[in-house]
C-alpha cells in the first residue's frame, strides 16, 4: 500500500490516469456508447414476422420517417409543445426569481427556495395523476373554478399536456435564473432608476441581458425535458402523441425504427445547443 | 511558469482523449463480436423439448395478462397463487403485458420463464425461437382440456405442441348504461361520424385494432370480400385504416393501460368503445353502471396459451406453473375473474357461479363462430387466397404508427 502510494507520488500521470478512467469509462461507454448504438441500430431492419433485429445497413426507416407526413407532424407539435413549455416556464419564473432574489428578506429567500424545491420531492407520476384528476372535463376541480366565469377545463390534449409540463419543469427555470439575479449587483439597477429609467426600461436593458445565461441554462433544461417526454402525453394527453411516444410505440416491435425516430431529439437538441454557443451564452454561464 | 501550465493541460487533454478512444474501439469490438446471430431462417428455430422434470428452482418469472396471475393482491378472495407457490416452493413473479407486441418483446429479453401469449404473438415468438415446445406429457392436466383448443394453427406448427391452452374470450363493447341509450348493438356505434359520443370514445391502442375496422366491414361492406379480419389485401387494408382515420376525431383516448381505462370509464371521460370482460368486472366493482355486449357483427378476440421460454432458467418450475394455472380449480378461478370461457373442461364443475361456462359458452361452438382470435397477418394469406399478397404485421404497425400521430 505504501509503496502504491509512493509511485502514485512519484508519476503524476499515473495518477492522472487512475483519477480519469472511472469517470471517463462512464461518460464514453454508458453515455456517448449509447448515443452511438442509438445511431447504429437506426440503420437496422427487422424481419417482418418475428420482429427480430436483421443487422445489415439500410435506410427504409428514414425513408419512412421522412415521407409519412405523420412523423412530420409530430416533431412539429412536440416541438410547438416544448417551446410553449419554455416561454411558459420563463413568464412565470422570471418574476418569481425577481422577488425571490431582490425583494424578499434574507431570512425569507431561503424558505422560498425551498419551497420551489418542495414538488421535486413528490414523484412525477403522482403529479400528473394529480392532473388527470383536476382537469377531467366536468367533473375536475379546474373545470369547476373555471365554470363561474365561463370557461370549460382543456380537457386531455395540447393544452393539458403544455400544463403539466410546466408544473414539472418549472422548478428548473426558476432556480438558473434565481442564481443568475442573485449574482446581478443591487447598485446596477439603482443606477438605472437613478438616471431615469422606468421600472420595464431597466428590466429590458439591465436585468435581461445580465440573466440571459441563466435564462439559457433554464431552457436547456424545461426545453430538452419537454422533448423528451412521453409519460405526461399518455398521462394527459388524451389521444394526442408527442415524439417520446412514437419511440415507446415502435421499441417493442420495431427497435431500428424507434431508435431512428430518437434520432429526431438528439438533432433538435444538437441544433440548439449550436444556436446558443453562438449566442455566446455558454460561455459566461 | 504560463507554459509550463499550458503544457501539462495539453497532457491531461491528450489522455483523456487517449482513454476514449481506447474505450470507444472496446465498445465497438464488444457490440461486433455479439452480433448476427441471431438472423432468422425461413422455418422454426430449432429448440430442445423438456424431457423430464426435476426439482423446483424456487421462483418462476411470468409474463401475462392483466387478471391471470391473481395473488390476492387485487382482490383477497381471488387468489390462486399463493396455494401453489405454498405447495411447489417456486415464488411467483409477475410482469404484465400490456399489449401482444409488449409481451413479445418481454420474452425476447429472456428474463421470463412463461407467457400467456394470445394468437397475434405466439407464432412471432415460435418462428423467432423465444418459445420452445411443450412437453405436454410432463403436464398432466393437459388431457382435460378441450380437444378443439389443442394443435391450433396459433400454438403448435408441424404437430408440435407449442403451448397449453388456456382460455378464450371475445371482445366487448363496453358502454355506460346511465348514458348511452338506447344500448348499442353493433360495432357501428363506434365508427359512426355523428355519434353523439363523441370525444368520449374509446379504441385498443394496438395495431392489432385495424382487425375491429376490418370485421366491422366485414359485415357492412360485403363488395369489400373481406373474409378473415387477419387477411388484408391492400385494397381491403387500405378500407379498414381509412375507416379507423374517420373514427379518430371520436375517440376521446386510445387505451393500453386497463387500470387508465378502468378509471376512465368510471368518470365517464369515456362512455363506449371495445374493453374486456375483466375491466367491465373492475368498473362495476368500483360502483360504476357499465355492461358489455358481443355485438351483432360478431368480435375479435384471443385464446391464449401458456408458452415456456428457449431461455428460461426455471424451467421445473415453469412446467410446475402451467400445469397448476390450467388445473380445473386455477382454471376456473381466472375464467371467471377474467371472464373468459375456461380450457379445462372440468372447471366448469368448480366455477363459484354454476353458469359461468354456460354464459361464456365454454363448449359452445356456435357462439365461437363469428368471434375472430387474434392472428399475425403474414405476406401469405391466412384465408387461403393465393392471388393476392395480404398486408404483413409490420406493415399494420406501420400504419397504426401513422394513423396515431397524423
Amino acid at each position: 500500500m505504501d509503496s502504491l502510494a509512493t509511485s502514485m507520488h512519484r508519476k503524476p500521470r499515473l495518477r492522472l490516469v487512475a483519477l480519469l478512467t472511472a469517470p471517463v469509462l462512464w461518460l464514453v461507454v454508458a453515455y456517448l456508447g449509447a448515443l452511438a448504438t442509438l445511431l447504429v441500430t437506426a440503420f437496422f431492419t427487422i424481419d417482418s414476422f418475428t420482429g427480430n433485429v436483421i443487422r445489415k445497413f439500410n435506410l427504409g426507416n428514414f425513408h419512412d420517417m421522412l415521407t409519412d407526413a405523420a412523423y412530420k407532424n409530430v416533431v412539429l407539435r412536440t416541438l410547438g409543445i416544448a417551446i410553449c413549455v419554455t416561454l411558459l416556464c420563463s413568464i412565470l419564473a422570471i418574476p418569481m426569481a425577481f422577488y425571490m432574489a431582490k425583494i424578499a428578506k434574507p431570512k425569507s429567500q431561503k424558505i422560498l427556495v425551498a419551497l420551489v424545491l418542495t414538488p421535486l420531492w413528490a414523484s412525477y407520476l403522482v403529479k400528473i395523476y394529480a392532473w388527470r384528476t383536476m382537469l377531467e372535463r366536468n367533473t375536475g376541480v379546474v373545470d369547476w373554478l373555471l365554470r363561474p366565469i365561463g370557461i370549460h377545463s382543456p380537457g386531455f390534449g395540447g393544452p393539458a399536456i403544455i400544463i403539466g409540463l410546466t408544473y414539472l419543469w418549472l422548478p428548473y427555470m426558476i432556480l438558473p435564473i434565481y442564481a443568475g439575479l442573485e449574482r446581478l449587483p443591487n447598485n446596477l439597477l439603482d443606477a438605472s432608476g437613478d438616471l431615469g429609467a422606468r421600472n420595464f426600461y431597466t428590466f429590458r436593458k439591465i436585468v435581461l441581458p445580465l440573466i440571459f445565461p441563466s435564462l439559457v441554462a433554464g431552457s436547456m433544461f424545461t426545453f430538452s425535458l419537454s422533448l423528451g417526454d412521453y409519460i405526461t402525453a399518455q398521462i394527459i394527453g388524451g389521444k394526442l402523441q408527442m415524439l417520446g411516444n412514437v419511440v415507446y410505440q415502435n421499441f417493442s416491435i420495431n427497435l431500428p425504427f424507434a431508435a431512428t425516430i430518437a434520432t429526431i431529439p438528439v438533432t433538435i437538441m444538437a441544433i440548439y445547443l449550436y444556436l446558443v454557443r453562438r449566442t455566446g451564452a455558454l460561455a459566461s454561464m | 511558469m504560463w507554459t509550463v501550465k499550458m503544457e501539462e493541460e495539453m497532457h491531461t487533454k491528450r489522455l483523456f482523449s487517449r482513454i476514449a478512444v481506447a474505450s470507444v474501439a472496446a465498445l465497438i469490438l464488444a457490440g461486433c463480436s455479439s452480433g448476427s446471430n441471431s438472423a432468422s431462417t425461413g422455418g422454426v428455430p430449432k429448440v430442445d423439448m423438456m424431457k423430464k422434470l426435476g426439482a423446483g428452482e424456487g421462483q418462476v418469472n411470468i409474463v401475462a395478462w392483466a387478471g391471470y396471475v391473481e395473488n390476492g393482491s387485487t382482490d383477497p378472495k381471488v387468489d390462486w397463487v399463493t396455494g401453489f407457490e405454498k405447495e411447489t416452493g417456486c415464488k411467483v413473479n409477475v410482469k404484465n403485458g400490456a399489449t401482444s407486441d409488449d409481451m413479445v418483446a418481454l420474452m425476447k429479453t429472456g428474463e421470463y420463464d412463461v407467457v400467456s401469449a394470445s394468437g397475434d404473438a405466439s407464432l412471432r415468438l415460435i418462428y423467432g425461437g423465444d418459445v420452445a415446445p411443450v412437453n405436454t406429457a410432463l403436464i398432466p392436466n393437459y388431457a382435460d382440456i378441450y380437444s378443439n383448443l389443442k394443435m391450433q394453427q396459433w400454438n403448435s406448427v408441424n404437430g408440435v405442441a407449442y403451448g397449453i391452452p388456456h382460455g378464450r374470450g371475445a371482445n366487448l363493447l363496453a358502454y355506460r348504461t346511465d348514458i348511452v341509450k338506447p344500448a348499442p348493438t353493433s360495432w357501428g356505434a363506434v365508427f359512426d361520424a355523428n355519434s353523439p359520443y363523441k370525444g368520449k370514445i374509446t379504441a385498443y391502442d394496438s395495431p392489432i385494432y385495424i382487425a375491429d375496422a376490418a370485421l366491422y366491414l366485414m359485415a357492412t361492406q360485403p363488395d369489400l370480400g373481406i373474409k378473415y379480419p387477419y387477411a388484408l389485401d391492400q385494397k381491403q387494408f387500405d378500407a379498414a385504416v381509412a375507416l379507423l382515420k374517420v373514427q379518430k376525431p371520436l375517440v376521446g383516448e386510445y387505451w393500453g393501460d386497463y387500470l387508465k381505462h378502468v378509471a376512465s370509464l368510471k368518470s365517464g371521460a369515456i362512455v363506449l368503445g371495445t374493453s374486456w370482460q375483466v375491466n367491465i368486472n373492475l368498473a362495476k366493482g368500483e360502483k360504476t353502471p357499465v355492461e358489455g355486449i358481443k355485438p351483432v357483427e360478431g368480435s375479435t378476440g384471443w385464446s391464449d396459451t401458456w408458452m415456456i421460454s428457449s431461455k428460461a432458467k426455471n424451467p421445473n418450475c415453469a412446467y410446475l406453473w402451467m400445469n397448476h394455472i390450467v388445473s380445473p380449480a386455477a382454471n376456473a378461478g381466472v375464467a371467471e375473474w377474467f371472464g373468459e370461457a375456461p380450457s379445462n373442461a372440468k372447471s366448469c364443475a368448480l366455477t363459484s357461479d354454476p353458469n359461468h361456462c354456460a354464459t361464456f359458452h365454454a363448449a359452445d361452438d356456435a357462439y365461437w363462430a363469428d368471434v375472430y382470435y387474434w392472428n399475425t397477418a403474414t405476406e401469405a394469406c391466412l384465408d387461403g387466397r393465393t392471388d393476392v399478397k395480404c398486408i404483413p404485421y409490420s406493415e399494420w404497425v406501420k400504419a397504426w404508427s401513422s394513423l396515431r400521430n397524423s
